[in-house]
C-alpha cells in the first residue's frame, strides 16, 4: 500500500524537472531527474514494482512534454530493465551499480529520443546531439545519481520496513 | 606635678615635630619620597581595581551572554525577514519591468490583441525546445497562435489544455519559419537546432546580405503574422557551387530569461499542408 507514494513522488518529480532542472544547463544538456529517480528505485532491495513506477512516469512525462509516449514509455522501462539486469551482478557495490545504470540508461533513452526524432523528421546532426546534450546530460545525471540513491535507499526502507523476527 | 609636666613637654614636642614634618610636606621639601609612597599607592590600587573588575566581569558575564544572543536572534530573524521583503520586491519590480515593456510593446502593435501568459515550465527533453504557459483554452488560447515578448518571435502554441499551453520555441529543431530580411529584400527560412540555435536558410544566392541586418517574419505560409522582429544576421556563408546561402542569426529574445509572454489571440494559422502538391506516382 505504501507503494502508492509513486504518485506524487513521481508527480513532484516531474514538475521539479520541468521548473527547475531543466534551468541548469551544461552546454545544452542538462540532467533527468525522473530516469534517475527510477533508476536508484529499482536498484532498491525488495523492489517489485519499478516497471510499474516507469509507466506511471512515462504518462506524466509525457502529459507536458512533446517527445511520443511511446519513446518515453519504452525509454524508461529500458532504464528499470537495465537496473533489474545490473543489481544482481553487481552486488555489494550499490552505488557502482547506481552509477552503471546511470550511464547506460542515459544513454540509452539519449539514443531513443534522437533516433525517434530524427525518424519523426527533425533534423539532429548526431555530433551535435552527442556531443553537446548527451554527454553533459550523462555528466549531470551521474553527479545527481548519488543524493537520489541516498534518497530512494530511505524510501524503500520506509516502504519495505524489514521484518524482524518474532 | 613633675609627672605631669613631664607628659605636657613630651606632648608640645611630639606635636611639633609632627607638626615640623607636616609643614616639611606640605613646603614640598619630601615631594620625591611623597610621589615613590603615592605612585606605590596608586599601582597598588589600580591592581586591586583591574582585578576586582574582571571578577566583577566574570561573574555577571553568562547574564549579558544570554541577553546578547536573544538580542542576535531577535536581529537575524528581522534581517532574514527585511532579505526575503528584499527579494519579493525585486521580483516584484523585475516582473513589472516586464510587464510595462510589454504593455509598450502592445500599445505600439495595437493590431494585435494580446493574452500575458507566465512561463511555468520547459519540456522535459533536452532534444526538444519547448516551453509551458499558465494559459489555456479557457483563456482563449488556440493550437497555432504566435507567442511574443516585448523583443521579438517566441514561437507558436503547439498544444493546449484547460489552463495551460504547450509552446513550441523558433530555437526547436523542427522549427521552420518564413522569415524576410528588410535589408536584402528577400524571403528565407530561419530553422531552429537542437543545441537552441537559429539559423537562415533558403537565402537566394543574388541576395546581398549582410551581418546585423533585421529579420521579420513575412507571413508566408500562414503560420505566422507578418513583421514580428525575429532576430539579426550575424554572418553569411556563401558558396558558390551551392543553391542558397545561409547565415547565423543573433535571436532578438534571450529564451534562456522568458518569464513572462504574449500570446497572440486574433491570428489564426493557416494549415497549408493540405495545399502542398503530393508527388504523383
Amino acid at each position: 500500500m505504501r507503494n502508492i507514494i509513486a504518485i506524487p513522488l513521481l508527480a513532484l518529480s516531474v514538475i521539479l524537472q520541468s521548473t527547475i532542472v531543466s534551468q541548469f544547463s551544461l552546454l545544452a544538456g542538462y540532467a533527468d531527474l525522473v530516469l534517475v529517480l527510477l533508476a536508484a528505485w529499482a536498484l532498491q532491495k525488495g523492489v517489485t514494482t519499478a516497471l510499474q513506477w516507469a509507466f506511471l512516469a512515462s504518462i506524466m512525462v509525457s502529459a507536458i512534454s512533446h517527445m511520443p509516449w511511446l519513446v518515453t514509455l519504452v525509454g524508461y522501462c529500458g532504464v528499470v530493465l537495465i537496473a533489474m539486469l545490473l543489481q544482481n551482478r553487481v552486488w555489494q557495490a550499490p552505488l557502482l551499480a547506481m552509477f552503471s545504470v546511470t550511464f547506460l540508461g542515459t544513454l540509452f533513452m539519449h539514443l531513443l529520443s534522437f533516433f525517434s526524432l530524427r525518424f519523426l523528421g527533425n533534423p539532429m546532426p548526431f555530433g551535435d546531439a552527442m556531443g553537446l546534450i548527451t554527454l553533459p546530460s550523462l555528466l549531470l545525471n551521474l553527479l545527481l545519481s548519488i543524493p537520489m540513491y541516498g534518497l530512494m535507499r530511505d524510501l524503500a526502507a520506509w516502504v519495505f520496513p524489514i521484518q524482524e523476527a518474532v | 606635678m613633675k609627672d605631669l609636666f613631664s607628659r605636657s613637654l613630651q606632648t608640645t614636642i611630639i606635636f611639633l615635630i609632627v607638626g615640623g614634618i607636616l609643614a616639611l610636606a606640605f613646603g614640598g621639601f619630601f615631594s620625591s619620597f611623597s610621589n615613590r609612597f603615592t605612585g606605590g599607592l596608586v599601582s597598588a590600587q589600580s591592581w586591586f581595581a583591574v582585578r576586582y573588575q574582571a571578577i566583577q566581569l566574570f561573574l555577571s558575564a553568562p547574564r549579558d551572554i544570554i541577553n546578547l544572543r536573544a538580542q542576535n536572534a531577535d536581529l537575524q530573524t528581522e534581517i532574514s525577514q527585511l532579505q526575503t521583503q528584499v527579494i519579493d520586491l525585486q521580483q516584484r519590480v523585475s516582473q513589472t519591468e516586464i510587464l510595462a515593456a510589454l504593455v509598450d510593446f502592445s500599445r505600439a502593435n495595437p493590431e494585435s490583441s494580446y493574452k500575458a501568459a507566465s512561463v511555468i515550465g520547459r519540456d522535459p527533453s533536452p532534444f526538444l525546445h519547448y516551453i509551458i504557459i499558465n494559459r489555456g483554452s479557457n483563456d482563449g488560447i488556440l493550437r497555432g497562435m504566435p507567442v511574443v515578448t516585448n523583443q521579438g518571435l517566441v514561437g507558436r502554441i503547439d498544444a493546449v489544455i484547460a489552463d495551460a499551453a504547450r509552446v513550441q520555441l523558433i530555437t526547436d529543431p523542427a522549427s521552420t519559419v518564413n522569415v524576410h530580411l528588410k535589408n536584402a529584400n528577400t524571403d528565407a527560412v530561419l530553422l531552429g537546432s537542437v543545441t537552441g540555435d537559429i539559423s537562415l536558410d533558403m537565402i537566394a544566392q543574388d541576395a546581398t546580405v549582410q551581418s546585423g541586418d533585421l529579420i521579420l517574419t513575412s507571413g508566408l505560409g500562414g503560420g505566422y503574422p507578418p513583421d514580428l522582429i525575429v532576430g539579426q544576421v550575424i554572418n553569411v556563408r556563401k558558396l558558390d557551387y551551392e543553391l542558397f546561402q545561409q547565415a547565423t542569426v543573433q535571436s532578438a529574445v534571450d529564451f534562456t530569461r522568458l518569464d513572462i509572454v504574449l500570446v497572440i489571440t486574433n491570428f489564426r494559422a493557416v494549415d497549408i499542408t493540405p495545399l502542398i502538391p503530393t508527388p504523383s506516382p
